[in-house]
């Protein structure tokens, strides 16, 4: 089994455990769902099912927000972040590794979650597929981004709230084609997703190992 | 005179605007100057001081 | 003259201490002219009335927004590449300025496109709402800087992010301005018809007073940084 794939499950079993996250972000997620009908009031509800593609994409944002912080930080407390800097995959597929099982853990149960959450606010018919589409390739990118601000704000004290503040507008074009592409109005919502999360996956294990090269061995 | 202060019917708008300006801008340029005299102040202070052990000393 | 000479802080400094007098009459000259010429010597267009004098105060601040930012990601580049001494104090020094003006940009944006639209703020305004996003990209770089205690750690992260923001602001601003075709907004955007020569010069003359007074507030800021480091290791050496 490569380094690469190990440090995958390892992560992924992590994310399980009590504590892990992996179920806060699918819980916070459905949560947040459900509350924005009472924000929204009884009398509107009408258009509940207008908006719900865009409501589930900014509570997809922010689940993935919540669970961000864990993405280095537990590994930074406990020292194994210095190991896997001194390990012999580098600390680029070490990035990449830890996206993708942070995208599996999070980003996963929240396209799994989102058919259900769909009903809960009269999302139309037609536009399940392309919720979970929508999804499916988007929560890559807030993964892949998510993750530069957690190794930017690593040593930070109660760094969660800085790393909200730094990644939310970075993932503004995601949550625009994204919503865009559930409701089907936008001509290219689905292309541009799909560009914008693969630029961001493949571009942002550099930012983020090099940020988090910044808060090791000093 | 009343017609240039009237702005055409958008005076509401136009002096607002203005005078958001002036003040940001203003605001922006006393901060920068008084922090400026403060880091400056400062550094004489210790730098004064840093002389003045120095002498004693020998 | 090579950039390495400015490197050294007591060399940077003279220099500065020289320009700043001069930069500074400059912007008050261009901005008294400017203002005046605005104010006084324009036409009403014949679409917005007397509102296009907001666009003299208007698209000046939003295009410091901008320009401010690249500086900052330039200076960020430089610093991490090159590794100049100055090169994070130029981009501190900066962020503030750029935020400033971000936030006069929408301020004046609002009151401009409130006669036009209606509204105080137009979500169909691409450039607006993508100056929107600037600003908050302005305050998340100012917050990393001061969340991070150590100074050259704060300063490495900050670039880091400054040059991820600089790449994704015009995926950003694509992607609000596509956004935006997918409803009928308003088919007017700020600045609306082409601009009038009468209008023209005036402008130009107000940009380069905003960019003569930020290179005059730029020089102070990386004075005053530059003061509060040196200030800073005096009193470790005086604890030592």
């Amino acid at each position: 089994m490569s380094p690469f794939v190990a440090l995958i499950l390892r992560d992924i079993r992590l994310a399980f455990r009590a504590g892990g996250g992996a179920t806060l972000a699918a819980a916070f997620f459905a949560l947040v769902a459900a509350l924005v009908p009472f924000g929204v009031g009884s009398a509107q509800l009408g258009v509940l099912g207008q908006i719900a593609g865009g409501i589930l994409w900014v509570a997809a944002a922010l689940a993935a927000l919540l669970s961000l912080d864990r993405l280095f930080q537990a590994d930074y407390e406990d020292g194994s972040l210095d190991v896997l800097a001194l390990s012999p995959l580098s600390l680029e597929k070490a990035a990449a590794a830890k996206i993708l099982a942070h995208w599996l853990t999070t980003g996963m149960p929240l396209v799994v979650l989102s058919p259900v959450l769909g009903i809960l606010l009269n999302l139309p018919l037609p536009d399940f597929g392309a919720l979970v589409a929508s999804l499916m390739i988007g929560t890559p990118a807030l993964s892949a981004v998510g993750a530069i601000g957690a190794a930017l704000t690593l040593s930070i004290r109660r760094g969660g709230l800085i790393l909200a503040l730094i990644v939310l507008p970075l993932i503004t074009p995601a949550l625009i084609f994204g919503a865009g592409a559930v409701n089907g109005t936008g001509g290219g919502a689905f292309l541009f997703l799909t560009a914008f999360s693969l630029a961001a996956v493949a571009l942002s294990p550099f930012a983020a190992a090099a940020s988090a090269r910044l808060n090791l061995g000093s | 005179m009343a017609n240039f202060f009237a702005m055409g019917g958008y005076a509401a708008f136009v002096w607002p605007a203005y005078t958001a300006t002036l003040l940001v801008l203003v605001t922006t340029i006393v901060l920068s100057l008084a922090a400026h005299a403060r880091a400056r102040k400062a550094v004489r202070q210790l730098e004064a001081e840093e002389e003045q052990s120095g002498a004693a000393k020998t | 003259m090579r950039i390495t000479v400015l490197a050294n802080p007591k060399r940077f400094l003279d220099l500065s201490r020289a320009l700043i007098p001069w930069i500074a009459a400059l912007a008050f000259l261009l901005l008294a002219v400017g203002i005046y010429w605005a104010l006084f010597q324009t036409p009403p267009d014949y679409q917005q009335g007397q509102t296009v004098k907001i666009m003299f105060v208007h698209v000046p601040a939003a295009y410091m927004g901008l320009m401010i930012y690249g500086v900052m990601a330039g200076s960020s580049l430089v610093g991490l590449v090159f590794r100049h001494p100055l090169a994070d104090v130029a981009a501190k020094s900066a962020a503030p300025l750029g935020a400033a003006f971000t936030a006069l940009a929408l301020l004046t944006g609002s009151l401009w496109g409130r006669p036009m639209w209606g509204t105080y703020w137009q979500w169909g305004d691409a450039r607006l709402v993508s100056e929107l996003i600037l600003f908050f990209i302005y305050m998340g770089y100012i917050a990393l800087w001061n969340a991070i205690d150590e100074p050259q750690r704060a300063a490495k992260a900050a670039a880091i992010l400054s040059l991820v923001g600089a790449a994704d602001l015009p995926i950003i601003h694509f992607s609000v301005e596509w956004w935006n075709t997918l409803h009928q907004g308003p088919s007017i955007g700020l600045t609306g018809s082409t601009i009038d020569p009468a209008f023209l010069w005036p402008l130009f003359v107000m940009m380069a007073g905003y960019t003569m007074l930020f290179a005059w507030l730029w020089l102070i800021r990386m004075q005053t940084e530059i003061f509060e480091r040196r200030a800073r290791a005096l009193m470790l050496a005086k604890g030592a």
